[in-house]
């Protein structure tokens, strides 16, 4: 068991453009730390930002939940994006490509999900919204039938 | 994180000073170096760049452009770890810009893992010219010139 200081589950605030440098960084070294490739790292952190500015500018702020997941067959890194703004009133459109409801491009949630493993979203009306997302450092092939 | 700040020769101009001090990364500041080399504005991105910063960094850039009466902009992104939806829209918000001031830009040294995560992304950044390395843009920029402007 590898003793390491990211093996707790570590919460950063959401609050401005200088928090989501920060939670770049802290993401970045999570997953280098994990084991993580360049390119997994890339897009790991690439998600990290868009789902941290949609908690900063839809959200209205709030925090992200750092989890490493070392009990699998490899290595993962859970973010819990949690924010406890006005929701986000219809699924299906936010997660459009090209769907944008804050002035940016619209590839936010959509295109952070394709740059992970797995994509969760619990938003509830007037109660707030979290996003989360599991990237496992390498993904294990499914087992052949009959094998 | 070793920017030039103030050294530069004289006549280049001062890099833009970032906020500093300022949340977690207080007492770091950092600034963008951005260098007129003849008629080519070349602008140095580097390490974390805030999103208040890029959006200023665009208004210099403009502003640069209309007065030094440049003819083409290099952004060497070759230090930059990732490119999200927000700085990619920015650079191609610099290049529209740029286009409207008669100057070309030219997108130089994408990391090869950033240009994997933008396909995914679904930013594809079509309509701005790229090169692998600053040299090569300073080329792509200086034959269209003797071309007589772009083919």
């Amino acid at each position: 068991m590898r003793a390491s200081r990211h093996a707790a589950p570590a919460s950063l605030p959401i609050g401005s453009d200088a928090d989501l440098a920060w939670v770049r960084q802290q993401v970045r070294q999570a997953a280098a730390e994990l084991g993580f490739g360049l390119v997994q790292q890339t897009k790991l952190v690439t998600a990290a930002s868009e789902l941290a500015r949609n908690t900063l500018v839809h959200g209205g702020g709030g925090h992200v939940e750092i989890t490493p997941l070392n009990t699998g067959p490899s290595p993962g890194l859970r973010l819990a994006f949690v924010d406890a703004g006005p929701g986000i009133r219809d699924l299906d459109q936010a997660m459009t490509d090209g769907y944008t409801s804050g002035g940016g491009l619209g590839l936010g949630m959509s295109g952070s999900k394709r740059l992970v493993h797995e994509f969760e979203v619990d938003s509830r009306p007037g109660e707030g919204t979290t996003v989360t997302v599991t990237a496992w450092a390498t993904v294990v092939p499914p087992a052949r039938p009959g094998s | 994180m070793t920017g030039p700040s103030g050294n530069g020769p004289a006549g280049f101009g001062p890099p833009i000073a970032g906020p500093s001090g300022a949340g977690p990364m207080g007492g770091h500041g950092f600034t963008v170096p951005v260098l007129r080399l003849g008629d080519i504005l070349l602008v140095t991105l580097q390490g974390e760049l805030h999103d208040g910063m890029a959006e200023q960094l665009q208004q210099d850039i403009t502003e640069r452009i209309a007065h030094t009466r440049v003819t083409g902009v290099v952004i060497d992104i070759s230090g930059v770890d990732i490119v999200d939806s927000f700085l990619g829209r920015v650079l191609a918000e610099i290049a529209a810009g740029a286009g409207l001031l008669a100057a070309r830009t030219v997108l130089a040294g994408m990391r090869p893992a950033v240009a994997i995560t933008l396909v995914e992304l679904g930013l594809t950044l079509a309509g701005l010219r790229t090169a692998l390395d600053v040299e090569r843009a300073m080329e792509m920029l200086t034959a269209g010139e003797q071309d007589g402007g772009s083919p």
